[in-house]
């Protein structure tokens, strides 16, 4: 027995290494050509004059002390925005872990909502809560707007999801007997928790916290709109010097600035996933979630839903509000103006571009489930390549890299035939599935990687073609994490601002685009309808977190 | 067939299901013009025209006309330089006076004087000798005002840049960073034009001592902090003044249902500072004949006349007719502050960054 296997297993590991290089192709291809070439390109614009590269302007860029205290805002306020996240959502990972109670599948899709919206459409309302007469200036007189604590607050706002489905998500599958069985040995209950739970969970944590992380060190349009011209993060600073001062050598300088650093996070982010999928036992999340007892338990979840109403629901209430409030009363005037074309900005009826957004999100979700999907089929095998391995982080790049970059990118790398793409409506959903494969390789990786590999083999054994294994075995088994993946990337894609904006044609703006070219008019009526599309976008996106809650399987990977 | 084979021929199948996909999509509406029926113009997110207008030149000229907008102002000019080897179309509309040496220096426009030029107010008209842009439209960059607020508090609005700095209209300003947005820029070169290259920084002082609120954008200024607009009435906004447009009085009374006899704000005369814009046939166009019949169309006397209640500017041919309701609620300034394109973009980036390291540290 053990003879054979040693004869058979070469040629056949060898076998599976060139079908996952085979499944990588496309993946790699797509990844090349829409983000490294053109990334590469804006960059070599920037630093290389003549043929010769500058390279002492890294030097030079990093010499000025205007820039060397835009790294530093950047790197503290993302710490502390980080570590405020995990502060006030933790709690609420907790209770959506373990607590049954009515509402949770639409709260939690709620939360997620900030997460999918673009800032351009919340930055404006999370005004009303934290800016002059806000709930907090109502209250007790505090005005938080152009002061760090909007931004820190506006970054809790969009990044509570990220904790409470990373780190949620794993903890409603933790067995809570272990930590019983430990109580019952005589451990407190402090220390039963230290000792059993932390552990399994602080991998999941540690992923949470760098992707929070990772989102606000590259944050731009929080920073813009509620910090005020005074503050200034890598991202904001790199649009800046591409869009307004024209200075690419300095862009391309901060870019890779950011691109060291992006990586960075997301080799150690790669690492905490991989401890994060070592063997845990787990269970289903019914199981373990009961209504809660004790004075104690009905207070924590008080606790979080009321921070959850005044920082999450409370801002996007706001929105809704307003876009009832027309002058002649509440109703929907801003909503029946959305269908008229008169406005002059827009050569289509606002309410247009709601198609738009569809079928913009649709096309965009298909692109990112085939490549995402191909990418996480190859990178099912734990023990692959370092190649391989790196892989997994580089497809995350796109989250980290400032969408003006890519953008301007876009426009000097993709503009010859073959590949001429500059005037074509592909260009937004290519862009915006590079923003959603990360989440659908998040989403399947995990769950791929579960399924046990013995059943693979046992089929395999039997004669079945890793097609055949894959068609019987693993696509039955990931077909819900699939949906989920297509469903967040969906989300993803319809709220996608940055890189949109640079590539959407006028005669079909998406909605975010939309509504800042409504905001960017003086008039009552420009406003309002701004508030309604605004909305609209919000409850679309809300609709398809909910249909995704609806789906949710067992065991459903980071989101 | 071995499993390696199987799986290369999946992903080559999968990859010949999506590149038909993008070829196609591709080469239906690439880039450019290539072909000489249809004209391509490049512009920035405020361009708007009435569809009839557009539909009559498209049927006089046998071209139709494909838009392509491109961000905001800045943004606009910068990809066009970008792309200008290999231009995303045939005109460029939309640099202003505060960006044009840019374009200018880098090659962006080829001459071509159109027709219908002579007809175009001479204060307007810049680059005589090599015609590379024309000027088509004109608008000014002023203080707004909040109506309501200074009867409330029985004050009379400011008047002036001098005004300003006064303690009664002390915490009522937001302007707009000068470094990321045009009114905030505007709004720096209209006070260097007034105090000159030496008396500017010293007006900026006294202005941050009386309270001045410096935000990000336009949007944040106008829809959050300004109390007069639409927005900020929502918003609880607690700043009477604004840096805007002169035209945003009239946007305040053609955006309204029901529309007010009069608008809510008016327009502080004396800080205005004027901003032309200009189109350019692109060195690289592709259809220059069409260039060249979208450049004439642009300062004919019915794209002229159409642009005030379109894109909120004035027209800069002569005997254009402004529309009644357009003049009526946002007069034209009557003397405001001007400045060359070329001493601007001497001093710009210089002016900027003097200007960010004294107001906003």
């Amino acid at each position: 027995m053990d003879l054979a296997r040693t004869e058979v297993a070469p040629p056949k590991a060898r076998k599976g290494s060139a079908a996952r290089l085979g499944l990588m192709a496309l993946p790699v291809a797509f990844f090349a050509v829409f983000f490294a070439y053109p990334v590469a390109a804006i960059v070599a614009r920037g630093l290389e004059v003549d043929g010769a590269w500058q390279l002492g302007r890294i030097g030079e860029v990093l010499a000025q002390s205007d820039i060397r205290h835009v790294l530093w805002f950047t790197t503290w306020q993302a710490l502390v925005s980080t570590a405020l996240t995990l502060l006030i959502a933790l709690p609420g990972a907790y209770v959506f872990a373990r607590f049954d109670f009515r509402g949770k599948q639409v709260l939690r899709a709620v939360v997620t909502v900030p997460f999918v919206l673009p800032t351009v459409v919340v930055g404006t309302a999370f005004l009303a809560l934290v800016g002059r007469g806000g709930l907090l200036d109502e209250l007790w007189g505090v005005r938080l707007d152009t002061t760090v604590w909007a931004i820190l607050l506006a970054h809790v706002f969009f990044n509570y999801a990220v904790v409470v489905r990373t780190v949620g998500g794993l903890w409603s599958q933790l067995d809570p007997r272990q930590e019983e069985a430990a109580r019952m040995l005589g451990a407190s209950r402090f220390a039963a928790w230290r000792k059993v739970t932390l552990p399994a969970l602080s991998p999941a944590v540690a992923a949470a916290a760098l992707m929070v992380f990772l989102f606000t060190f590259t944050s731009f349009g929080v920073v813009q709109i509620l910090g005020g011209p005074t503050f200034s993060t890598l991202e904001v600073e790199i649009y800046r010097q591409t869009s307004e001062i024209f200075d690419l050598a300095t862009a391309a300088v901060l870019t890779m600035i950011q691109f060291v650093a992006v990586g960075a996070i997301l080799a150690v982010h790669a690492r905490t996933v991989r401890r994060r999928e070592t063997a845990l036992r787990l269970v289903a999340p019914e199981a373990t979630a009961r209504r809660p007892r004790g004075a104690g338990q009905w207070a924590l979840l008080a606790g979080v839903l009321a921070s959850i109403a005044v920082l999450l629901v409370l801002p996007l209430g706001v929105l809704v509000q307003r876009s009832f409030d027309a002058p002649d009363g509440y109703g929907f005037a801003y909503y029946k103006a959305l269908t008229s074309a008169d406005g002059g900005i827009f050569l289509v009826a606002p309410i247009e571009a709601i198609g738009n957004s569809l079928e913009y999100a649709l096309a965009a979700t298909a692109i990112a489930v085939l490549i995402g999907g191909l990418a996480a089929a190859a990178l099912t095998r734990r023990n692959t390549g370092r190649l391989v391995r790196g892989f997994d982080a580089l497809l995350m790049l796109p989250l980290g890299v400032s969408a003006v970059t890519v953008g301007f990118g876009f426009l000097i790398a993709l503009d010859k035939p073959p590949l001429d793409l500059r005037a074509s409506w592909i260009l937004v959903p290519l862009a915006q599935a590079l923003v959603g494969v990360p989440f659908v390789v998040r989403t399947m990786l995990p769950v791929l990687r579960a399924v046990d590999g013995r059943l693979r083999e046992a089929a395999a054994v039997l004669g079945a073609s890793p097609w055949r294994v894959w068609r019987e075995i693993d696509l039955p088994m990931v077909r819900r994490a699939l949906l989920i993946a297509a469903g967040f990337a969906f989300a993803v894609s319809l709220g996608e601002f940055g890189a949109t904006v640079f590539i959407a044609r006028p005669d079909n703006p998406t909605l975010p685009v939309a509504v800042a070219r409504l905001l960017g008019r003086a008039g009552d009526l420009n406003y309002g309808q701004a508030m309604a599309l605004s909305t609209i976008l919000m409850v679309v996106c809300a609709v398809a977190l909910l249909v995704l809650e609806r789906v949710r399987s067992d065991r459903t990977g980071e989101f | 067939m071995s499993t390696t084979k199987k799986f290369a021929s999946v992903a080559v199948g999968l990859g010949l299901v999506t590149l038909p996909v993008l070829t196609a999509c591709g080469s239906t509406d690439s880039g450019g013009s290539a072909d000489s029926k249809t004209v391509t113009l490049v512009s920035h997110d405020s361009w708007a025209v009435s569809k009839s207008v557009l539909k009559d030149f498209e049927k006089q000229s046998g071209y139709t006309v494909k838009v392509l907008k491109d961000g905001d102002a800045g943004q606009a000019v910068n990809k066009a330089i970008l792309t200008k080897d290999n231009p995303q179309g045939d005109v460029f509309f939309g640099v202003d006076n505060t960006l044009l040496s840019r374009a200018l220096d880098n090659g962006l426009f080829q001459s071509y004087e159109a027709r219908g030029a002579d007809q175009i107010l001479p204060e307007y008209r810049v680059d005589q000798d090599k015609h590379r842009v024309t000027p088509i439209d004109s608008g000014d960059i002023c203080v707004n005002y909040d109506k309501a607020y200074f009867s409330e508090h029985k004050l009379t609005p400011p008047q002036s840049f001098d005004d300003l700095i006064k303690p009664e209209y002390k915490n009522l300003l937001v302007t707009e960073n000068a470094s990321t947005s045009s009114p905030g820029l505007g709004f720096l070169l209209g006070t260097a034009a007034k105090y000159g290259d030496g008396g500017w920084q010293d007006y900026w002082k006294k202005l941050k001592a009386n309270g001045v609120k410096v935000v990000d954008g336009w949007e944040q200024a106008y829809n959050d902090e300004f109390s007069g607009s639409a927005g900020g009435k929502k918003a609880k906004a607690d700043r009477p003044l604004v840096v805007s447009y002169a035209s945003s009085p009239p946007a305040e009374v053609i955006y309204a249902d029901p529309k007010p006899t009069t608008a809510p704000t008016g327009v502080v005369n004396g800080t205005c500072f004027r901003q032309v814009e200009y189109a350019g046939l692109l060195s690289n166009a592709k259809n220059t004949k069409g260039g060249k019949a979208l450049l004439d169309f642009l300062v004919t006397k019915e794209f002229q006349q159409d642009m005030p209640l379109n894109m909120f500017v004035y027209p800069v041919v002569k005997g254009a007719v402004v529309p009644a309701e357009f003049t009526k609620f946002g007069p034209q300034a009557k003397d405001p502050e001007t400045m060359a394109p070329a001493k601007i973009a001497d001093n710009r980036d210089q002016w900027v960054k003097s200007w960010t390291s004294l107001v906003l540290k």
